[in-house]
């Protein structure tokens, strides 16, 4: 039993980045029809927001201390961040630490405005051309985006590390009465679990109990008829594609204690959430976020040593194998509606 | 000629005219001056000119014609140079058996995958080629390790089994006693063209290979494939299964593919798992487009520029640069260099990406499309009325 518990809670945090990259894709599928190849490129720079002020709170000035030596025998070179000197040691110390979470407040407006731009500058421009050419160009996007990346912060991963408060784990089998040591969690990983969740039912709930969102809906349902009742769908479609943007961005900001971000983490994590998003079913967002959960969940049950001593293999095939599997036996997908991309 | 008519046989010869003497054609500067940077004529990048271009001009035939955008190809042309690999290992280097190989194991690979893939059109054919080809390369990254030998890739060892290995066989890829690595060194003045034999068995292959996919462009087994992409429901409603078809393309290309990843090991006896990467099938999608797909000529061509300008590219640093704009004013010397500095060397990809966004965006036959509209500018009004009646689309 708490082998299962545990394997269940490893499944989340991946799943949750699944869910929060997938429910982008979606939401931008849902909208404006369009398939971004550029969303994980989205997540990626999301992660290198919080690199960056993570680079940018360390900047720092340099005194020397006469009063030590380093090893050469040289006066002993004082890095002070700025941080520290404007709010004083202790806060700035503190400043510096919570990088990553205080990140999120820089990558809403930044991702936001990406896709706006993305959206406004380019995307417009393919509403009326084939999927393949949407693709495509999405595609081309993602490797400038990506290379934009490595020009500027090298092609080796960056630690970004999660506060000290969170950096412990948690004995998660205590707490339901399971042995001590039984199921260990890392803080970090219910932090983001709980942090995806709340993305997710703030988009939900946005969309659900607002007039924006109720616009949205009827416009994803019938952009047509949307347009003909004097509301401008396309604003609100862009509106969407910059908080579909956003979502992916913070997925990325959180993630990046758990994997240090490199340029091509967007990439590794785009095909897995387009296979999220096709077993969710095409255009459906509790979809979306159901099949990345249980993606997963299924897939660190397929790492487990028990099952790849039966199947070998099977944790690096899993999540493809369902999609084959979910495509053909049931091609709308787990949750996905009639007429949506049946060609 | 060989079943053309007389423009196809015109085209097919200057084709094969061009594939001949590309090493000659490729060296249009002389040693040792500034500019013997650019030559591209060394026997490396010609091979990769033509086995790119055989892995393109199959890709096309996906593509080009019904329009499935495959994203997994690459998963073809690591099957085949595993098993051109596993050949050598186990008979000799002589690449025949290897080549034949990996034409067969690719066929039926892609006849496996087609076979499930093309039950669905669209994104979803991409997303399904995708997942496949992604998990083919964590197959042979972990599990079929000793098939596929994983991160280290596959090689030959001294102590494999070489049943064909004679007293005096050659311990390189050779075709019936001719090493691929064999070059001739040609001076002429202060040129020097080097004549590799690898190359040219590269280059009639890629002959072949293109001579195959005009006939098959001229069919009417092309007509059927190009009716599909026009309008597969139309053609349904006329009682036709597509589905034959598309999947007798797609294992087509997939044997291109194979035949392109038995040449690479043929090239050079190594295979590793990240042939299979979908960055690898991103590659061959960007040459199609580049060069036009849907024409004979634009994968080809696609292939080729991107091979010789990664090449080129690559090589240009901050020195190179320096000393071009070394005869501008310091500042502006040092603003230049470090505006273009970005897109060369390592940020080739760069170049290479903002290339392909404005040729999707722009030009969305090509490069074929980019030569006969400056082909256009030069001709006179009965070229455009021609064009013109020949564009309108048939009544829906």
């Amino acid at each position: 039993m708490d082998v299962i518990i545990l394997q269940i809670l490893n499944g989340l945090d991946k799943g949750s980045a699944y869910a929060l990259i997938a429910l982008g894709l979606t939401l931008i599928f849902g909208t404006l029809g369009v398939v971004n190849f550029a969303h994980g490129a989205l997540f990626m720079i999301g992660a290198f927001c919080a690199v960056t002020l993570q680079k940018v709170l360390n900047l720092s000035t340099e005194t020397l201390d006469e009063t030590k030596l380093d090893f050469l025998g040289n006066p002993l070179k004082i890095q002070t961040p700025y941080v520290e000197t404007w709010f004083g040691p202790e806060i700035g110390q503190m400043i510096i630490e919570w990088s990553v979470p205080l990140a999120i407040l820089v990558a809403i407006p930044v991702m936001i405005l990406i896709g706006f731009i993305m959206e406004r500058g380019l995307i417009k421009h393919f509403y009326a051309r084939p999927h393949a050419d949407q693709i495509l160009v999405t595609f081309g996007l993602a490797i400038v985006l990506q290379e934009i990346i490595k020009y500027f912060f090298g092609a080796n991963p960056i630690q970004t590390p999660a506060p000290d408060a969170f950096r412990g784990s948690l004995d998660f089998g205590l707490l339901i009465g399971f042995d001590a040591n039984a199921i260990i969690y890392p803080y970090w990983r219910l932090v983001y679990f709980l942090f995806s969740l709340v993305i997710i039912g703030g988009v939900f709930a946005f969309l659900q109990f607002t007039t924006f969102g109720m616009v949205v809906r009827a416009g994803m349902a019938d952009r047509e008829t949307v347009g003909l009742l004097g509301i401008n769908i396309d604003k609100r479609f862009t509106i969407m594609f910059g908080i579909a943007a956003a979502v992916a961005g913070l997925a990325g900001v959180m993630y990046g204690p758990i994997l240090a971000p490199n340029y091509h983490m967007g990439m590794d994590f785009l095909v897995l959430s387009f296979v999220v998003v096709v077993v969710g079913g095409m255009g459906s967002l509790p979809g979306a976020v159901l099949a990345g959960f249980l993606l997963g969940i299924l897939q660190s049950f397929a790492s487990m040593n028990e099952v790849k001593s039966v199947i070998p293999g099977i944790d690096q095939v899993i999540i493809y194998l369902i999609a084959i599997v979910v495509l053909l036996v049931r091609p709308r997908g787990l949750m996905g509606h009639k007429g949506v991309m049946e060609e | 000629m060989f079943g053309l008519n007389q423009k196809d046989t015109r085209f097919l010869l200057i084709v094969i005219a061009l594939t001949m003497f590309t090493p000659i054609i490729l060296q249009p500067f002389p040693e040792g001056s500034a500019m013997a940077q650019f030559n591209a004529g060394y026997p490396d990048l010609m091979q990769r000119f033509a086995i790119f271009g055989i892995f393109a001009i199959g890709f096309n035939i996906l593509f080009g014609l019904t329009g499935y955008l495959s994203f997994g190809h690459a998963a073809f042309l690591g099957v085949g140079s595993y098993s051109t690999v596993w050949m050598f290992k186990l008979l000799s280097y002589n690449v025949l058996p290897g080549l034949i190989l990996a034409v067969i194991t690719s066929a039926l690979f892609a006849l496996l995958i087609g076979y499930i893939s093309l039950r669905r059109s669209g994104i979803y054919f991409s997303i399904l080629t995708l997942a496949f080809a992604q998990m083919s390369f964590n197959l042979a990254f972990s599990v079929l390790t000793p098939i596929t030998n994983g991160e280290t890739g596959l090689q030959v060892y001294s102590n494999d089994p070489q049943y064909l290995m004679g007293e005096n066989s050659l311990a390189t890829t050779h075709f019936f006693g001719m090493a691929m690595s064999e070059s001739w060194v040609l001076p002429v003045g202060g040129w020097e063209f080097t004549f590799n034999f690898g190359y040219y068995f590269s280059a009639v292959i890629a002959v072949l290979a293109f001579y195959l996919s005009l006939r098959i462009f001229r069919s009417p087994f092309g007509m059927m494939l190009r009716a599909i992409k026009s309008n597969q429901q139309r053609l349904n409603y006329t009682g036709l299964n597509a589905r034959p078809y598309t999947l007798a393309a797609f294992v087509i290309s997939g044997m291109y593919a194979g035949l392109a990843g038995g040449l690479m090991a043929s090239m050079d006896p190594l295979a590793g798992a990240e042939r299979m990467q979908w960055t690898a099938s991103g590659a061959v999608v960007l040459m199609t487009i580049l060069g036009g797909a849907g024409t004979l000529m634009g994968p080809v061509l696609g292939a080729g520029f991107i091979k010789y300008f990664e090449n080129i590219f690559s090589k240009i640093n901050e020195n190179v640069l320096r000393s071009w704009f070394s005869i501008l004013p310091d500042g502006l010397e040092d603003f230049l260099v470090t505006i273009v500095q970005p897109f060369v060397g390592k940020g080739w990809n760069l170049t290479l990406g903002l290339m392909f966004m404005a040729v999707v965006i722009f030009l969305p036959g090509g490069l074929v499309e980019l030569g006969q509209r400056i082909g256009r500018l030069f001709k006179r009004k009965p070229a455009d009325d021609k064009d013109s009646s020949a564009a309108v689309k048939p009544a829906e």
